[in-house]
Parts: structure tokens; C-alpha cells; sequence
């Protein structure tokens, strides 16, 4: 179960003005590359890191673009990425 | 377990069988995604709901939900699923297949399903090929297309699914792509809350078989070309949803009407002959 654990790819605290984030099951994925595609913000590419496979595995390339909509999870037809809406952090001088 | 975030569909899969046997670019996963989401939305209990499969990629369905779940024969999904249904009529039945099994070992099935009005819900992927067994011609492969037994091209009309639905009587009758995800859950939540025989028809890629053969690119080429070539036309008349090789597609809701099932036809006509000494069936228990 451990190596099917879902991680975050982009530290969820990292980013305070990112409205969501994705997170993902590296061993599922198969690199298909529809979440990358039919990301409506572009915040996803295929990135260099792979899997134990040899799949290469999407990247959140643009932590701050992700608002965690969700889409890749409703493309992926591995079931291996999906986003969450992450509490947004407003920054100082923001109303 | 750590407290990382789950994927949402979790709940209905069985995880310990991913990473599952679909190919990169298949589009059999997307819709399972799109049920199980459809499945939370339309508020089915897990112990309600039966999915049932036949043979085939499609097939593999069964093997993946974390229900009750059957794998039948080749082209049987709808000969169990009807007896399941009828004994079990508070449950949900689901059957879960192909293109091939349901239209062309399992074509008889289908039909006699549809005019009975048997409740339960048909969702077919169609991908225009057998791709389990190796990309052969099916009824739904379309004219000039190419296959491992049409290398010049097929020369066989094909179905027209939703129009072959609606002549057999089925209540709910809907196509969409594996690109329109949203409009895919709300029609399998829709699809799922009717009473009576509803089907789906469910366009995907099969990059591996039918793609390559006829050289279409892989998954996400073609799901562009759906996004590119479709028109949403809810109402449209079935006879007018035909599909040709790579040619226009109509998607849409088409029919969506009311008629007696099965077992309100029994359960009325018995009662007529036979008065109060019918006691009506209600199910298993």
C-alpha cells in the first residue's frame, strides 16, 4: 500500500498564492499525458522524474497556476494524479 | 497509512490490483472515473450496486470496482445482469462493456434487454475495435477503416448504437466522448437514476489497436479529435448519429422518455388475471 501512497508533488505550503494543488500516485501513472493536456490553467508538463517503470511522470511545473480544479483527476485514467483545493493564503497587502 | 490525501475515487476501486492492465492513452480509466464520480453524485449505496462485465478490455471493469461485481462470458453481461436485475429489483444494476461484446457476441441480449425495458444501465465503450484480441473488425468499426482482419479497409456498415438502442425501446439513450468528462458523470448519474433500460454510449481512443493500425496518433490525439469533431445536440434525432471513418460526431442526450419495465408489466398483468391471490415479487431476500 506504502508504494501506492499518494504524494504531494508540489509542497502545498510552498506556493500561498496557489488556490489548489495536485497530488500523485507515481506508480499508476503510465504517462499518458492527458492531465498535462487538458489542464484548463497549464500548470502541469511532463517532466524528466520517472517512475519505477520507466513512465516519465507529470510535473506541477506552475505551483502558483494550479487552482485545484480537479480536472487531471476526471482525465486520468489511471487513477493516478487529483487535485485539492488547498485553503488559500492571502499575502500581506492583499484585501 | 499516513494522512496524504486520497484520490476521491479510491472508494470504488480496488487498489491493490493498480496499476491495471489498460494502455497508456486508453480511454476505458477516464470513464470509470467519470462513473465513480457519477456513483457519489447519484448517492448509490455500494452494497445497491452490481457492475457487470463481459469479455474484453472493457471487460476488465468488473475486476476494478469495489462492488458486487460479475465477469461473465463473452456477450453474457446482459443475460446475467437480467436475472440479476429481476431478482433483485431494489438493486442498481450496472453492466460495464464493449463494443464487441454487447453488439456483437452479445447483440441478441442487448435487444431483447431493451425491448423488455429490463431496469438496469448499459454503459458501452466504443472504440471500434476488439482490443483485447487483437484490433479484429467489429460492428461498430467504421467503413474503411483499417483492422487486423480488414487490411484493405473495412467494408462493413456499422451500427449506429444509439439509433439501435432507441428502436429496441431503451428509455435513456446518450453518446459522449472521453473528452466531455463533466457531460459524461451527469449522464451516467442521470443514467443511473432511471428506471428502466438506459444506455450510454461512451466514445474512447484505443491507441494501441484501432490508432495505430489507421494511423490516428496515440490517446491524446484522438481526444482532441473528439473535442475538435463533435457537436453537442441534445434531442437530436437518432437515425441522423451515425459515425464514419474520422468523420463529424454528434453527442448528446437523445432520448429520454418513460415506459413500463419489465416488472411492472409482469406484476400489472398477473394481477389483473389472477386478482388478490398475486402476491408481487419483491426480490430476494
Amino acid at each position: 500500500m506504502d508504494s501506492q501512497q499518494a504524494k504531494g508533488i508540489a509542497p502545498s505550503e510552498g506556493s500561498p498564492g496557489a488556490k489548489g494543488t495536485v497530488h500523485m500516485t507515481d506508480e499508476r501513472c503510465k504517462g499518458c499525458s492527458y492531465c498535462v493536456v487538458f489542464c484548463p490553467t497549464g500548470a502541469l508538463a511532463m517532466g524528466g522524474r520517472i517512475n519505477r517503470k520507466g513512465y516519465h511522470l507529470p510535473e506541477l511545473v506552475h505551483p502558483d497556476k494550479c487552482n485545484g480544479c480537479d480536472m487531471c483527476g476526471l482525465y486520468c485514467p489511471d487513477f493516478a494524479i487529483f487535485g485539492v483545493r488547498t485553503n488559500r493564503k492571502k499575502t500581506d497587502g492583499e484585501p | 497509512m499516513s494522512d496524504a490525501p486520497r484520490n476521491p475515487v479510491e472508494k470504488l476501486l480496488r487498489t491493490e490490483r493498480m496499476p491495471h492492465i489498460w494502455c497508456p492513452g486508453c480511454g476505458i480509466g477516464t470513464s470509470v472515473n467519470c462513473f465513480a464520480r457519477a456513483i457519489e453524485q447519484a448517492d448509490i449505496p455500494y452494497d445497491k450496486l452490481h457492475v457487470v462485465s463481459g469479455i474484453g478490455c472493457s471487460g476488465r471493469v468488473a475486476g476494478y470496482v469495489n462492488v458486487d461485481s460479475f465477469h461473465t462470458t463473452h456477450g453474457r453481461a446482459i443475460a446475467f445482469a437480467t436475472g440479476l436485475s429481476l431478482s433483485r429489483p431494489s438493486a442498481k444494476v450496472v453492466v460495464y462493456s464493449g463494443d464487441g461484446d454487447l453488439f456483437a457476441i452479445g447483440g441478441n441480449h442487448f435487444i431483447h434487454a431493451a425491448r423488455r425495458n429490463i431496469d438496469m444501465t448499459v454503459i458501452c465503450i466504443n472504440n471500434f475495435t476488439y482490443g483485447m484480441t487483437g484490433g479484429q473488425v467489429t460492428p461498430t468499426t467504421p467503413l474503411t477503416a483499417k483492422a487486423s482482419t480488414s487490411p484493405y479497409g473495412n467494408f462493413e456498415d456499422s451500427f449506429n448504437l444509439p439509433n439501435l438502442a432507441e428502436a429496441c425501446g431503451a428509455v435513456y439513450v446518450a453518446r459522449w466522448t472521453i473528452y466531455h468528462v463533466r457531460q459524461l458523470t451527469r449522464a451516467m448519474t442521470k443514467a443511473l437514476s432511471t428506471k428502466g433500460f438506459s444506455f450510454l454510449e461512451v466514445l474512447a481512443p484505443c491507441p494501441t489497436l484501432y490508432q495505430r493500425r489507421n494511423k490516428l496518433g496515440d490517446g491524446v490525439a484522438m481526444v482532441q479529435f473528439f473535442k475538435d469533431h463533435s457537436t453537442i445536440k441534445n434531442g437530436a434525432s437518432t437515425s441522423e448519429v451515425g459515425l464514419g471513418f474520422q468523420s463529424d460526431m454528434i453527442v448528446g442526450e437523445f432520448v429520454d422518455r418513460q415506459r413500463p419495465t419489465f416488472m411492472d408489466n409482469y406484476n400489472a398483468r398477473m394481477k389483473e388475471v389472477l386478482g388478490d391471490s398475486f402476491v408481487p415479487f419483491e426480490g430476494i431476500k
